[in-house]
């Protein structure tokens, strides 16, 4: 045996410098390319600033144009976090903590492979199938709900609204939010969740003491990234539905805010010169949109995270 | 309160796997009793079957009966949640619930009971528990900070006082000072002694020691061969246990001589 000498310096091991090398290449990589994106976005967005009403879709500047927009973004992916929020949780819980084993692989199969549907064929299925049918739900919900802002008509007989528009990214965002959930909650240490049932906790009360708290930040950011698809989902919004570009709270007629993802879609094949600079402008927008939905997301994620016990 | 349990003839399954096979014991109401054993006898088994913590494992299933005050606890109409409220239990690691503040941890159980408590009255609670647990002087100016900041020794303890604080007939420990250092070992030991003039206790251990120096009576688990169920061997007053068991294999194991 030779006497490692201890006075040479600290040991570097090709591999180790070679995957640090990598690993930092990729950090970086992403860093560049999301400031790229920025760049582009702010470069070409900012002639828009000085669009004439002609460009504008008859608006007098860039501010009446995109407002209306971003409420249309914001209104769509609203609805369907809050159709598909509970929805996914509860789903997610089914999977982890209710339903037998025996059912609940197959469960958690069925709604992962909802998440590799193209959206086209959402759009399709929104169109077809899904707005007829609601169609009808809105007039019966106008005749008799009319009193409420919301509900107040005319109803759109095709149901192209910005509710059918919320009901489909819903059903898109439901995987994205039910896989993250139903990871996390599985997670939940079993010492915490004896700890409950120890005490005479039902599964409910168990739920309600251990695997809400401990899944906290984790369902948080479950619900942004389904937030996220929400937000920036183009194919299916254009497809279903029509839009007018007007701000209303009535979400059950035929005049309908656009979203900023659809009007880009619809817009651009016919854009030229400072049109597409007003696209791109309201793309910068977007990006900027769900990048504070992020921020805020992981704000309020942070706030509440729960340390492992040791 | 307190409370004897009588067990006839009880299986323990795990799915299609019998873990342990036909124990019959009575455990006496104010007394402390432990069940020693090497490894996978079954002696925790045998414990989380005493208040149904046993099937919160999927497959897991218990043929017998065990009967508290005429009471059998496996019965058709008896509801496992029920029993658990009756019958309190103390885990191996510390598992105070981390979100908690200590105070809110002790009152985690009266809380589920869904009753609106009077301020006064949960203070109560939390004292008379945490004094209970022999906590109280060590926490009582920082009742509001997470649970989770206290030693090891003192989560134990926590976890106690929030086992006692809804006043149960019977308290179950699982190896309760194995994560603990001598000191707050000892501390616990110290608090077995004070709770059993209030409550039945039964207390799984790995350190014979420990058995001889809390327990009334003694239980016996092993196994006859690996892949064969546990089952109890001899039961019997510690006193007996230790200085002149009836069993061979117990005087073997006690003494150190086993396997």
């Amino acid at each position: 045996m030779t006497a490692v000498p201890l006075d040479r310096p600290a040991t570097t091991r090709r591999g180790d410098s070679v995957f640090k090398g990598l690993a930092t290449a990729a950090a970086v990589m992403i860093l560049v390319a999301l400031a790229g994106v920025g760049i582009f976005l702010t470069l070409e967005g900012v002639p828009a600033l000085s669009a004439e009403s002609g460009a504008l879709g008859g608006k007098d500047n860039i501010v009446l144009y995109v407002w209306p927009l971003i409420y249309g973004t914001l209104l769509a992916a609203a609805l369907a976090i809050l159709m598909a929020a509970p929805l996914s949780i509860g789903l997610a819980l089914v999977i982890s903590h209710y339903a037998p084993r025996r059912l609940s692989k197959p469960i958690g199969y069925v709604i992962d492979l909802l998440a590799a549907v193209p959206s086209v064929v959402y759009g399709l299925w929104g169109i077809e199938f899904l707005g007829p049918r609601l169609g009808q739900a809105y007039g019966w919900l106008a005749e008799n709900l009319g009193f409420l802002p919301f509900f107040e008509g005319p109803a759109s007989g095709s149901g192209r609204t910005i509710l059918t528009a919320g009901v489909v990214l819903a059903v898109m965002a439901l995987p994205i939010i039910t896989a993250i959930c139903r990871e996390i909650f599985s997670q939940t240490p079993v010492l915490h969740q004896e700890a409950a049932l120890a005490l005479g906790a039902t599964r409910w009360e168990m739920i309600r003491l251990t695997v809400f708290p401990y899944g906290r930040s984790g369902m948080i950011s479950a619900v942004m990234l389904g937030m996220g698809r929400a937000l920036g989902e183009t194919m299916a919004v254009a497809m279903v539905l029509s839009a007018t570009g007007v701000v209303t709270i009535n979400l059950i007629s035929s005049v309908n805010p656009s979203t900023i993802a659809a009007n880009i879609a619809l817009g651009f094949p016919e854009a030229s010169g400072i049109k597409v600079n007003v696209l791109i402008f309201s793309g910068l927008v977007l990006f900027l949109i769900t990048f504070v939905v992020n921020f805020l997301g992981r704000l309020i994620a942070g706030r509440g995270q729960v340390k492992e016990g040791r | 309160m307190a409370k004897s349990i009588d067990v006839s003839d009880l299986d323990i399954y795990y799915g299609d796997f019998k873990a342990v096979e036909g124990v019959n014991m009575t455990i006496r109401a104010k007394s402390v009793t432990a069940f020693i054993g090497p490894s996978g006898c079954g002696k925790s088994t045998f414990l989380r079957s005493l208040n149904r913590m046993h099937e919160v494992i999927p497959g897991a299933r218990v043929e017998g009966k065990v009967v508290v005050e005429g009471q059998d606890l496996y019965a058709d109409h008896v509801d496992p949640v029920e029993v658990r409220r009756q019958i309190g239990m103390v885990f191996q690691r510390p598992n105070p619930f981390p979100t908690m503040s200590i105070y809110e941890n002790v009152l985690a159980g009266n809380r589920l009971n869904a009753r609106k408590m009077k301020k006064s009255e949960a203070d109560d609670i939390v004292e008379r528990s945490l004094k209970g647990a022999n906590l109280w002087t060590e926490v009582k100016d920082r009742l509001g900070r997470p649970g989770m900041g206290l030693s090891g020794g003192q989560q134990q303890r926590l976890c106690i006082a929030r086992a006692i604080a809804v006043q149960p007939q019977v308290l179950l420990m699982d190896e309760p000072c194995s994560a603990l250092d001598p000191i707050s070992t000892s501390a616990i030991e110290d608090l077995i002694h004070e709770l059993k003039s209030e409550y039945t206790i039964v207390i799984v251990t790995h350190n014979m020691q420990q058995a001889a120096r809390v327990s009334d009576e003694t239980g016996f688990f092993n196994l006859k061969a690996a892949g064969q169920p546990g089952h109890l061997v001899e039961f019997n007053s510690t006193q007996k246990m230790f200085a002149n068991p009836d069993n061979d294999s117990t005087e073997a194991y006690i003494s150190g001589r086993f396997g």
